[in-house]
């Protein structure tokens, strides 16, 4: 018995019907998507905080405003992105006409995570709306509250005949996968992810696989560590740690570690009290499962800062580890949590090997305030994305591709680069049914004239050949 | 003494010529605004900075090109040069060294790509390895920051299931039955050259040729002698003789293809010569969907001709099989070419005439669904082999102006920050 035929039949009937083909109809789906979120605002930001104890504020930026702001751009946008793009001619190819047509797949299957279960369903929901698809989304179970809005309250904003929630767990989305998808667009780990590109293999389905890492933050000696001290402690501490982006571990030299671990400890303070936990502005582990992992990586070098956890909160105060080994578990998973172990480093050189004989990051940080440094580590390493002089911010520029790279992911999206990641680029060329005395030199029985005449029209930069 | 007085003459005396009425005018006067912004930033930068302290260090932003790292390209046999080397280029361009697996079954040019290319390439970067289907397989074991496959899609789900065990991005160019749809308004000899030239070309061992045709029995009927007109003028009286006309490149793929010629009835051609491994130019009519010559790709000098009532059936006969590489419509009518565009996908598309779409270097290259994922050619290649990584380099100053993100939040914290986000491409100098 498949619990998802039916569902998936319904959506392929609507794709093969044309329905998601006019910008009307798309543009009424982000304006579904943007009353949604605007009537539910309260709502949401419950749900967020009995998943992941969000404060209003994080709720507001992370999740309801930066998914507004990508279906505005989505909207304000929509008309000019479906538009064929002409593509250069030469003169021998005036009369063809060549462009390149945004399709849409077909029927697009989101998996999204937990850790910002509204921002990370909804921002590539509106890439796969705007872009014309019809969509399967499975938001994460973990994440019991927003999922239960995604599932009861969303559709009723959406066509139902394009746009369907299904839930489940690891079992059921097994099940899901072994269906043919026109597209599979899936955050979360690099284990699953390969589960998933595997399962797409079998039907040849493109996908995204927005995965994760241990984000490397890099401290050169020449800056000022109080400055750094609250940037990498305002993006380390965010959700409480439980974001793909945030920097997972700094590397310094022992000296820089003296100065920043008092400075981490005033930012601190600072941010949420001497009793961090009971700051409304510190978040919450996801589940016990987490919780009891996090507080295992507890036990790996020495607490500088923090340390404390309370299980019947699922609290773990905001933590920083140091004498790390690189081989303790702390060092050897993304952390996923609220501790920020340092490892010391004796130059530059050694941060950038010790970065490059490790898996490529989604994402790279770099504290200095030498432009030289911040260039090098730059130019000397790889990852999805790159900040010099502050937190996972590279992210909010809706002009910048998001995604990873080796373990951390391949594809990407935000703004256009969504458009682009749910549309099929067709090559189109239309010639003419004339002029075949023209055309008629490329045929054979060829001769050495034939073909000189053709090679020099072949050369033609962007060449279009009308002689062929 | 009135100040304003004659500017303010001026100016309405400029608005009753009508000066600034048309699109230029105005477009001319945004464009000098524009201007003025691009030649003064750094005035205005320090005018702001005096007046309000404003955020004036812009972040730069940006997107760097970087290669991937090891490339794996694995080439067909059918264009053993071209789709070893266009993709090469790609990659090498992009910056990555690679290794490159020819196919075995072109030997000969197998040979030269293992035994000369090299010795133009700094060897330290490129490598030719060698091998068949379980050399190959052996080959995927390994771990490659890209891998470019040209092939069949029953390979093509090998490969990715391969790279997915290392997370390892593809891409994939496969094949399939690329349709050919000729509407009754067009001129049947036209068309039979057009097809002809690009359905025999390498004897039809190409991914982009059009594969079948489908018309209506009176086209048919008006293309056939067409047809034959075509392959006598192209390749004489005996086809066989022709210097131009390719042959098998395999003896199994021959006897794949004399197969295929018992489907349907032959209207053309139809001999063949295992000696030679020689297939004549040949046009099948007659065909069931059922039989084998419509329902693997072809991938010989075999056109089968199908018949279909309409336009509407035409498409709805396209649109219920696997996406292809390439769909072909030819018809003097711009409206029915325009619509099979609209009702269908495949990776290309060329209206009245075949594969010329894939020599335009500013179009990509590439399937959708079966036929494959993925695109290259120009600078879609150099885009193809190299990651695209977003980067901001910002300022270790201002912190007080970044401070305003920090916990504890208050409101008011929170209303300019989202003031800030709601800025366009905002780079949020708050945040």
């Amino acid at each position: 018995m498949d619990p998802f035929a039916d569902t998936l039949q319904r959506l392929r009937e609507a794709f093969s019907s044309g329905r998601t083909r006019p910008a009307e109809f798309r543009a009424a789906q982000l304006k579904g998507l943007s009353r949604f979120l605007q009537e539910n605002k309260q709502l949401l930001q419950e749900a967020l905080a009995q998943d992941l104890h969000k404060s209003a504020f994080e709720s507001e930026v992370s999740e309801i405003s930066i998914s507004q702001n990508e279906i505005n751009s989505a909207l304000r946008n929509l008309r000019a992105w479906m538009k064929d793009e002409k593509v250069p001619k030469n003169l021998a190819t005036q009369l063809d006409s060549a462009f390149i047509r945004k399709e849409p797949f077909g029927l697009v299957l989101i998996i999204a995570p937990w850790n910002y279960p509204l921002n990370l369903s909804l921002e590539p929901l509106v890439g796969a709306l705007a872009a014309g698809n019809c969509v399967l989304l499975k938001p994460s179970e973990i994440s019991k509250s927003t999922e239960k809005v995604l599932a009861e309250v969303l559709p009723r904003y959406l066509d139902q005949s394009c746009f369907a929630v299904v839930l489940g767990g690891p079992q059921e989305t097994g099940q899901l996968l072994e269906h043919k998808f026109d597209y599979i667009f899936f955050t979360g780990s690099p284990r699953v992810g390969k589960i998933v590109m595997a399962a797409a293999a079998k039907h040849l389905t493109p996908v995204t696989l927005e995965l994760g890492g241990k984000n490397p933050c890099y401290v050169d000696d020449n800056c000022d560590p109080q400055t750094v001290a609250n940037r990498v402690a305002f993006f380390r501490y965010f959700n409480s740690g439980q974001t793909c982006v945030a920097p997972d571990y700094i590397l310094c030299s022992p000296e820089m570690q003296a100065r920043l671990l008092p400075a981490l400890q005033s930012a601190i303070t600072r941010f949420y009290g001497e009793d961090p936990q009971s700051s409304p502005d510190l978040g919450r582990i996801i589940s016990e499962k987490n919780f009891q992992r996090l507080r295992g990586l507890l036990s790996c070098g020495r607490v500088a800062i923090g340390g404390q956890s309370d299980e019947s909160d699922r609290y773990i105060a905001p933590t920083v580890l140091v004498d790390v080994q690189e081989t303790e578990p702390v060092m050897r998973e993304e952390i996923f949590g609220p501790i920020l172990p340092i490892m010391n480093v004796g130059s530059l050189d050694e941060a950038i090997d010790f970065i490059n004989r490790r898996e490529k990051p989604l994402a790279l940080y770099t504290f200095s305030n030498s432009n030289q440094v911040v260039k090098r580590v730059l130019a000397q390493t790889s990852s999805g994305g790159f900040c010099g002089n502050d937190g996972f911010m590279h992210m909010t520029v809706a002009s910048l591709p998001f995604g990873g790279v080796g373990a951390s992911g391949m594809g990407s999206y935000h703004g256009k680069f969504s458009f682009d990641t749910f549309s099929h680029h067709r090559a189109c060329l239309l010639r003419r049914p004339g002029l075949e005395k023209v055309y008629a030199l490329r045929y054979p029985p060829h001769t050495p004239r034939n073909l000189s005449v053709l090679l020099m029209a072949m050369e033609t930069r962007s060449c279009s050949c009308a002689l062929l």
